[in-house]
């Protein structure tokens, strides 16, 4: 801001942060010019994040330099950082729900003192202005509450460009937007860009970014892995490795395989549910042997987590759902899961401040002591990242770790029927092939029954050995997996 | 609109003030003495409205801070005899510095640990004035020389006024930038650190205004009453009330701390013939509004005057 003259730039080298035993940044070293992109990639737990927030002060680096404008501010707290002029634009929106959006933005323009006790009138209008060009000049005097996905993410930009910052840097910009919104998100990215800003991105893929980017840096388990153009980062080996790893096999088994066909083991009939004027289930009809492995198919929104949600016990229904022959209804929820019938929900429900073990011997709390060692045990056979991270924290696991961690847990309770709903949300690739060749080995080594809720159609379809399709509120397709591509068609694929 | 529902609230204020100072002309002494007592909690309570609703941190503690100001203010009178209004200005001198020394350690935590840290300052509080006997009067309580005034209807104005104007003061401030900044720092210190903003010294500064107005309210108490004790003053029990006022007359908005704290003097006096249930049944209904209406009285007031 002093001189125009100067270069807004970042500089980072040799940086490394450890959490416990883990290393979660090993000597990362990066670069970014005034007017350019760069595009910071990994998969989930790659570290990318925390690269992010030790650039900001979030977070303390153990070791390295981070210079802003030249200036070493590697260990500062992060509000001295912003002062130097970073921006961050976090991944989850963050806004004051009892304020207003202006008063959010307005926030952001504020200065550090303690003596302000009257607005600055020039303050209203910077932030009037800031609102009109990210677009929210309409929802001046809404609550965050009230806004659309896309809005509360047009204040978090908002509030990042209102301190002008030489370097900005952007967590998952697109992550959940729509096309639309996400094209409008990236020409507002690159007029930023324009202005002389330092812009670095972080994401899962390359491709979500490879247009607006100059340069690409891929990371790995803390390290970097590749750096180049867009283009050259995606032709990369080891990039293509960690990102597409090897391919399954499927091997589904023929319904007819199952010895309990005249009464399945969940047997869900005719089952509509209503969220006061909205229909989210319509006249559901699904079974599922025992040892069968089922996949419903559906997108956000479809009620896939509302069938699991109704069959867990949670909520009211008109139908039938009988287990084994016998009805579940008036089970109470808590009976339903003690019974066998056991839910692994989207949000993960970790216990993040109790260990990987404690929350493995919750799981476990009901079965005698050497039963539940003898579990344990092969549960780190399954996911072997598990028995290494023992000790820590559920909420210093990454995604995938915590997903993996997740569905232990509930293998904990010795599930006779697990249903996973959306494992895979927010995973990198290297991490889907984890778990599902831990799916795969239930699949091939227990009895247990497994029903899975996906949108991500490639983890989906390996696994089944049946295949629902929902799609608003109705189960539209049943059939092989092998046939689903043909009969569906490429709306999925 | 903000300002305009600021300003409609602050005449609205105003006004109840103005009316409350005819009371003296026909109420009872007796009254004036309940309603003074409920003024001087209403600004405790407010003050601890800044700390829990705006910089999100607990205070388990409000009587450590109050303790600190009526004892300093109390055991000054008694040792030196300076004019009164010396004695409460280092009353509430005092209770800033015992905030600054107790919030700067405390800070550095986080969640609950911060409410423990200040928990654990007001037993040791009540420990050294039980334990200090000499000095402090012990578990006897002290007395002290002087009083600001022996009428009731002067002591009732004094406390009417001094809370119009400590709530005029805190409310403004929590609805200026500062008070922005502030909130900011309390829901989200990650964010407002990345915006910039020196989230310990917006806090701390919040902790030294609450013990202003906190160490303030209890000098003059206690030349009000014209004694200090451990049991009106420093006991757990007195924060709890303070906290369970300020909540049932609404959290982030200062003023309800008023109404709460009318209310439960008001009702403990009003259910005194049930002897030892009194205090029981007042807990209880302060329960029921908790969980009924979360937004407290204040909240209740000004939504419906929103809808109409």
């Amino acid at each position: 801001m002093s001189t125009a003259e100067q270069r807004a730039h970042l500089e980072v080298s040799g940086l490394t942060k450890r959490f416990g035993g883990l290393v979660a940044v090993k000597g990362m070293s990066l670069a970014v010019g005034a007017g350019k992109i760069l595009g910071l990639i990994g998969p989930n737990g790659s570290g990318k994040s925390t690269v992010m927030k030790l650039i900001m002060g979030i977070e303390r680096p153990d070791a390295g330099s981070v210079r802003i404008n030249g200036v070493e501010v590697a260990g500062w707290p992060s509000h001295r950082i912003a002062r130097m002029g970073a921006g961050i634009v976090f991944q989850h929106s963050r806004p004051l729900h009892r304020q207003t959006v202006l008063e959010n933005i307005t926030l952001a323009l504020l200065p550090d003192k303690l003596m302000q006790l009257f607005a600055d009138p020039q303050t209203d209008v910077r932030a009037r202005a800031i609102a009109a060009r990210v677009g929210l000049s309409g929802v001046l005097d809404r609550r965050p509450a009230t806004l659309p996905f896309a809005d509360l993410r047009k204040i978090e930009i908002a509030k990042a460009i209102a301190r002008d910052p030489q370097v900005l840097l952007i967590d998952e910009p697109f992550a959940g937007l729509t096309a639309k919104e996400t094209a409008a998100f990236s020409e507002l990215i690159c007029e930023l860009r324009d202005d002389g800003r330092a812009v670095l991105l972080v994401d899962h893929n390359v491709k979500s970014v490879a247009r607006m980017v100059d340069r690409v840096i891929a990371m790995y388990v803390g390290e970097r892995i590749a750096e180049g153009s867009a283009d050259e980062v995606m032709r990369d080996e080891t990039v293509r490795r960690v990102y597409l790893g090897g391919s399954l096999e499927t091997a589904a088994r023929p319904e007819s395989s199952f010895r309990d066909a005249a009464t399945p083991f969940l047997a869900v009939d005719n089952v509509s549910v209503h969220y006061g004027k909205a229909q989210a289930l319509d006249n559901v009809s699904i079974h599922i042997h025992a040892g069968e492995f089922v996949s419903v198919v559906g997108l956000n929104g479809a009620g896939k987590t509302t069938l699991f949600n109704t069959i867990s016990g949670l909520l009211p229904y008109s139908g039938e759902i009988r287990r084994e022959g016998a009805s579940l209804r008036g089970h109470s929820a808590a009976a339903i899961a003690r019974g066998g019938i056991v839910q692994c929900s989207e949000g993960r429900d970790l216990f993040v401040y109790m260990s990987v073990r404690e929350n493995l011997d919750l799981g476990g709390q009901h079965l005698p002591t050497a039963e539940r060692a003898e579990q344990i045990a092969w549960l780190f056979d399954l996911f072997p990242v598990l028995n290494a991270r023992q000790k820590q924290a559920a909420g210093t696991l990454s995604g995938g770790e915590q997903q993996m961690l997740t569905i232990a847990r509930a293998l904990m309770m010795k599930p006779k029927l697990l249903m996973l709903d959306e494992p895979t949300l927010g995973l990198a690739p290297v991490i889907l092939e984890q778990i599902s060749k831990a799916l795969e080995r239930l699949r091939q080594t227990t009895a247990i029954t497994v029903l899975l809720a996906e949108q991500n159609v490639t983890f989906a379809l390996p696994h089944a050995d049946r295949v629902y399709v929902i799609e608003h509120a109705r189960i539209v397709w049943e059939g092989e997996p092998a046939k689903f591509a043909a009969e569906m068609g490429t709306g999925y694929l | 609109m903000r300002a305009f529902a600021t300003a409609r609230i602050l005449l609205v204020g105003l006004s109840v003030i103005v009316l409350a100072s005819f009371l003296p002309l026909w109420a009872t002494g007796y009254i004036l003495g309940l309603l003074t007592l409920a003024y001087y909690f209403g600004v405790f309570a407010m003050a601890w409205d800044l700390l829990f609703g705006f910089a999100g941190e607990v205070n388990f503690g409000p009587t450590f801070l109050i303790g600190v100001g009526a004892y300093t203010a109390g055991i000054l009178d008694n040792l030196y005899q300076p004019p009164i209004a010396l004695c409460i200005a280092a009353g509430a001198l005092a209770a800033v510095t015992a905030g600054v020394v107790l919030a700067l350690p405390a800070l550095r935590l986080h969640g609950p640990y911060f409410g423990l840290t200040t928990l654990v300052a007001v037993l040791i509080l009540q420990n050294f004035v039980v334990v200090d006997a000499h000095l402090t009067g012990g578990e006897i309580g002290l007395t002290v020389p002087d009083v600001i005034s022996i009428s009731d209807a002067t002591n009732y104005l004094i406390a009417l006024w001094f809370m119009a104007v400590s709530g005029a003061i805190l409310f403004w401030l929590s609805r200026s930038p500062v008070g922005l900044i502030l909130q900011a720092s309390g829901q989200d210190a990650v964010q407002a650190g990345a915006l910039g903003f020196n989230v310990t010294k917006h806090k701390l500064a919040a902790f030294i205004i609450s013990a202003f107005f906190s160490g303030l309210a209890g000098a003059l108490l206690v030349f009000y009453l014209g004694s200090a004790s451990v049991g009106t003053l420093v006991d757990i029990t007195v924060s709890v009330q303070i906290i369970i006022a300020a909540v049932i007359g609404g959290r982030r908005t200062i003023l309800g701390g008023v109404l709460g704290a009318v209310f439960l003097i008001a009702m403990s006096e009003a259910l005194r013939p049930l002897g030892d249930l009194s205090n029981f049944v007042v807990f209880a209904m302060a329960l029921v509004v908790v969980l009924l209406f979360p937004s407290g009285f204040f909240g209740l007031l000004t939504r419906t005057r929103e809808q109409a």
